[in-house]
C-alpha cells in the first residue's frame, strides 16, 4: 500500500504575525516558517502505517516556492521514502492546490492520500475536501484515529455531537486532527539521511491545469485590540455592569 | 547502553557568528574537512540578538566578496549623535571629541540574525552540516581527559524525566577539535572554564544584560544611517549603561539598553529601565506613533582582556562571546567574535595537518588585531565602577589622549553576582505603570519573542537548592530574580517561587546575577526558546 501525504510550509504558530501596512498581506521575510501542525499528524500517522507493515512507501508532497522544500525535507526526515515538490512562486487556492494533487495521484496512484485537516496561515480547511470531489474518491475528515482495513479504512472523526467512526472504502482521502497522535523528532542521523532521499520536482504552471486564484483579497487587517479589563468592588456592580455596559444578561 | 555517535573533524557548538566563521573558514582552507555545527535554536538566528552596528573587517577577510553575494549589509551609518541625558535635559556631546573607537562612518546598521542566516547559508554550500533545533548537552572526555566530543539532549522526556512515547536518546558527536561558540555564559563554556582552570589569574567575567525593541515608524521620524547613544538617566551615576538608537532600513529603528549586571541594588529592574528610558523627552519624540514589532533581551560579556580566560584545552577552543571577546567602548562584539572564529580555524587546519599544539590560537588570537584592540579599551569598564562621571574623565583620557596606551591595567574587583546589596540597605525603586503604546509590562514583551517551549519537559533552570529562593534570597535581596529577569520567568506566588520557564529566552541573566549562584541554566529540549527574526 502507498500513501501520499501533503505538506505546506507555513509561518510558525510561536511566532507573532505581523499586517503588512499597506494591508496586502503578512510579512514573512526572516520570519521562522515550519510544516503546518496537523500536517506533520499527517506524516506521523503514515510513518506509523509503516512501521506496522501495512504501508510499503510514502510519498510527501508539497506545493510552493523553493525553500517548501525543507518541510518535504522534514517529512524525509521523520520518515517518508520519497518527496515531491511543486514548484509555485505565488499564492494558489486551496482549488488549484486539489487539481495540482490531482495531478500527482494520477502520476503516484497511492491507496491513500493525508493531508492536515486545515492549514493554519489561511484556515480554508478545503484542500482535503476538495482533492476528494474531484478526484471522486471517499473522504474521512477531521480524523482523530485510523484503523487501516484490507479493502477500507475504519476512522473515526470528531463532529459537534461527539465522535462519528465510519468505514470508508480505498482509495480515499483523509484529512487528520491534531490528536491523532504525537508526531516524533527528527534524529540527527535521519536528518542527514534524509538529504540524500530523492525529491522529484514539477512545475506548477506545465502541469497544463488551470490554478489560477478565484478569490480577490480586498484588505488584511490586525483584529482589534482587546481592552483591557477592570475589576469591579462587588457582585452587584458587576451584574449591573454586565446588564447595563455589556448588556449580556 | 552506548549511544549512537557520529565521527566529525571538527563539531562547533553554537551558530553565531564566531562559529560560522570558524566553519565557513575551516572549509575554505580544506573542503576536505567535515565539519558539524549545533544549534540549539529552532532555525540559524532564532536565538541571535545584537544592536548591531557592524564593522566589515573580520568579514572582509572571511568572505572578501559579501558585497556582491546577496549579504544582508545594507545600511551604512551615516550620522551620529551622542547624548548625555538628565531625567529633564539632554546634552549633546560633538562627535569630533569621541575617541575614535566610536566613530562609526565606515560601519554598517545590520541585524546579525539575518547576517548569521546568510552565513550559514554561505557554509552550507562549502559543506557544513547545520543542524538547528540540536543543543548541545554535555561534554564529552576522553579517557586522557581530553575534551572527546559533546552530547545532544534527550528529547522527549516529561516533566519528572520519564520518557514519553516521542522520546529520543541524544546522539554523540566526536569530533579532533570542538570548538564551543556559545556565545556570552554558554552553559557547556562555564563548565569547560571550571574543569580546565581557564580563568586562573584572571579578573572575574563581567556582564551585562540589553535589550532590543524594533520599532517601525513614520517616514519623519526616520533618517536612515543615522545612530545615536545615549549615557545617564535612568540609571544613577553608580550604575553602568546606556542606549543605543539605530535607524535601520524599511523605516525601522533598533532601540536598545544595557544595564552592566554589577548594579547594587536588588530592586533594580533592567526591564524597566529600558522602559523608563524611553520617556525621556529626548527618546520619546524619536518612537511617538510608532509601534513596536519586536523585543528581546541577551546577557553579553564586558569583562574583556583582564577576565578573557585561556582560550583552549586539550581536544577544544573557546570563541567569540563564549571566551568574552566583545569590544565593550566599541560597543562591538560581532567583528572581534568573527575574528577569533577565523583564528580558531587557521589554529585546527594547522592542529590536524601538522600537529601542533592548540596553544597556536590562542598565541595567534593575541597576535591578532583583534586582541589589540582587546587591548586598547581594557581600561574603560572597570573604570566605571568609579562611577559614571569619573568613568567618562578616565575614558576621554584613556582612550583619546593616551588611545588605551597607559601603562596599567585596571581590575574587575568582584564577579556581578557578588554586587548586590541587601534589600533593607538600598531604596525600593517605583516604576511607572506601562501605558501599552510607549512602555510595556513583561507580559506583553515575551509575546513579541516567540518563545516557547514544549509543554510537560523537564525545568530547564536548575536550582542547586530549592529552598533558598523563599529562606534566604527573598528574605535579604527581595528576590532579584523576579526583577532581573526580562521576561518574569521567575516569581514568588504566595510564599513559593514560581518558575514560569517556558517564558525563557535564553538570555541566561538568572545564571550570572543570583547572588547565591543558586540557579544554573542548561539547555532545554531543541528547537525552544525565542523565534527572533530581524534581531
Amino acid at each position: 500500500m502507498k500513501i501520499l501525504v501533503a505538506v505546506k510550509r507555513v509561518i510558525d504558530y510561536n511566532v507573532q504575525i505581523r499586517v503588512k501596512e499597506d494591508g496586502t498581506g503578512v510579512h514573512t521575510d526572516n520570519v521562522k516558517m515550519s510544516t503546518n501542525p496537523p500536517d506533520d499528524n499527517a506524516i506521523e500517522e503514515a510513518v506509523k502505517l509503516k512501521e506496522s507493515g501495512k504501508v510499503k512507501e510514502i510519498v510527501a508532497v508539497t506545493v510552493g516556492e523553493e525553500k517548501a522544500q525543507e518541510t518535504v525535507r522534514k517529512a524525509l526526515a521523520v520518515g517518508a521514502d520519497r518527496g515531491i515538490h511543486v514548484k509555485a512562486d505565488s499564492y494558489i487556492e486551496p482549488l488549484g492546490i486539489a487539481k495540482i494533487l490531482k495531478k500527482v495521484v494520477e502520476k503516484e496512484k497511492p491507496d491513500m492520500v493525508f493531508l492536515g485537516k486545515q492549514a493554519i496561515d489561511d484556515d480554508c480547511n478545503q484542500t482535503g475536501q476538495m482533492l476528494a470531489a474531484i478526484l471522486n474518491w471517499p473522504q474521512g475528515t477531521f480524523t482523530s484515529k485510523i484503523n487501516l482495513k484490507e479493502k477500507t479504512v475504519e476512522i473515526v472523526r470528531e463532529i459537534d455531537e461527539g465522535l462519528e467512526t465510519l468505514e470508508i472504502n480505498l482509495p480515499a482521502v483523509i484529512t487528520c486532527d491534531l490528536r491523532l497522535n504525537e508526531p516524533r523528532f527528527a534524529s540527527l542521523p535521519n536528518i542527514m539521511k534524509a538529504k540524500k532521499k530523492p525529491i522529484d520536482q514539477m512545475i506548477a504552471k506545465d502541469l497544463g491545469i488551470d490554478i489560477k486564484n478565484r478569490i480577490q483579497q480586498l484588505k488584511v487587517e490586525e483584529p482589534p485590540k482587546r481592552k483591557s479589563g477592570i475589576k469591579v468592588s462587588s457582585v452587584a456592580e458587576l451584574v449591573s455592569k454586565l446588564k447595563n455596559e455589556a448588556k449580556v444578561i | 547502553m552506548a549511544r549512537e555517535a557520529m565521527e566529525y573533524d571538527v563539531v562547533i557548538v553554537g551558530a553565531g557568528p564566531a562559529g560560522l566563521s570558524t566553519a565557513i573558514k575551516l572549509k575554505k582552507l580544506d573542503s576536505n574537512l567535515n565539519v558539524c555545527v549545533l544549534e540549539k535554536g529552532s532555525e540559524v538566528g532564532a536565538h541571535i540578538l545584537s544592536g548591531n552596528v557592524f564593522e566589515t573587517k573580520a568579514l572582509d577577510e572571511l568572505l572578501p566578496n559579501w558585497n556582491n553575494e546577496g549579504s544582508p549589509i545594507k545600511t551604512k551609518v551615516s550620522r551620529e549623535k551622542f547624548l548625555f541625558l538628565g531625567k529633564n535635559s539632554s546634552l549633546s556631546w560633538p562627535t569630533w571629541l569621541l575617541p575614535s573607537v566610536q566613530k562609526n562612518h565606515k560601519n554598517y546598521i545590520i541585524s546579525l540574525a539575518n547576517l548569521c542566516r546568510w552565513l550559514a547559508e554561505q557554509a552550507e554550500k562549502l559543506g557544513v552540516e547545520i543542524f538547528p533545533g540540536f543543543p548541545a548537552s554535555e561534554v564529552l572526555y576522553n579517557e586522557d581527559g581530553s575534551v572527546k566530543g559533546v552530547a545532544t539532549l534527550d528529547m522527549g522526556l516529561d516533566k519528572e524525566g520519564n520518557k514519553k512515547d516521542t522520546y529520543q536518546e541524544g546522539m554523540e558527536l566526536h569530533a579532533k577539535v570542538t570548538v564551543f561558540s556559545e556565545g556570552c555564559r554558554g552553559h557547556l563554556g562555564k563548565q569547560l572554564i571550571k574543569k580546565f582552570n581557564l580563568d586562573e589569574g584572571k579578573n572575574p567575567q563581567q556582564y551585562g544584560i540589553g535589550f532590543k525593541e524594533i520599532w517601525e515608524v513614520s517616514e519623519e521620524q526616520h533618517q536612515e544611517g543615522m545612530i545615536m547613544h545615549t549615557i545617564g538617566w535612568p540609571l544613577d551615576n553608580k550604575t553602568y549603561g546606556g542606549s543605543f538608537i539605530y535607524h535601520a532600513e524599511n523605516k525601522q529603528i533598533y532601540f536598545g539598553y544595557v544595564v552592566g549586571l554589577d548594579y547594587k541594588n536588588p530592586y533594580l529592574s533592567p526591564f524597566d529601565e529600558f522602559q523608563r528610558f524611553k520617556t525621556h523627552k529626548a527618546i520619546r519624540k524619536i518612537l511617538e506613533g510608532g509601534k513596536r514589532i519586536a523585543f528581546g533581551a541577551r546577557a553579553l560579556i564586558e569583562g574583556g582582556i583582564q577576565s578573557l580566560p585561556k582560550m583552549f584545552m586539550p581536544g577544544a577552543l573557546l570563541i567569540g562571546c563564549d571566551a568574552g571577546t566583545l569590544n565593550m567602548p566599541k560597543i562591538k562584539g560581532s567583528h572581534t567574535a568573527m575574528k577569533s572564529g577565523i583564528v580558531a580555524a587557521e589554529a585546527i587546519f594547522e592542529n590536524i595537518k601538522n600537529k601542533a599544539d592548540l596553544s597556536i590560537y590562542e598565541k595567534k588570537f593575541k597576535e591578532s588585531w583583534a586582541y589589540k584592540e582587546l587591548y586598547a579599551a581594557r581600561n574603560v569598564k572597570p573604570s566605571f565602577s568609579w562611577g559614571l562621571i569619573l568613568g567618562i574623565i578616565f575614558t576621554g583620557i584613556d582612550q583619546i589622549l593616551f588611545r588605551g596606551k597607559l601603562p596599567f591595567t585596571l581590575k574587575h574587583k568582584h564577579a556581578d553576582h557578588k554586587s548586590l546589596k541587601t534589600a533593607n540597605q538600598m531604596p525600593k525603586i517605583e516604576y511607572p505603570k506601562p501605558d501599552g503604546k510607549l512602555t510595556f509590562d513583561k507580559t506583553s514583551s515575551v509575546y513579541l519573542t516567540g518563545t516557547n517551549h514544549t509543554e510537560n519537559q523537564p525545568v530547564h533552570l536548575k536550582l542547586k537548592d530549592p529552598n533558598l529562593p523563599i529562606n534566604y534570597t527573598l528574605k535579604e535581596y527581595d528576590e532579584p530574580a523576579q526583577r532581573y529577569c526580562p521576561v518574569g520567568v521567575y516569581e514568588i506566588q504566595q510564599d513559593k517561587f514560581v518558575i514560569n520557564s517556558q517564558n525563557c529566552i535564553h538570555c541566561k541573566t538568572c545564571d550570572i546575577k543570583e547572588p547565591s549562584q543558586n540557579i544554573t541554566w542548561v539547555s532545554p529540549e531543541g528547537g525552544g526558546g525565542p523565534k527572533y527574526g530581524n534581531m
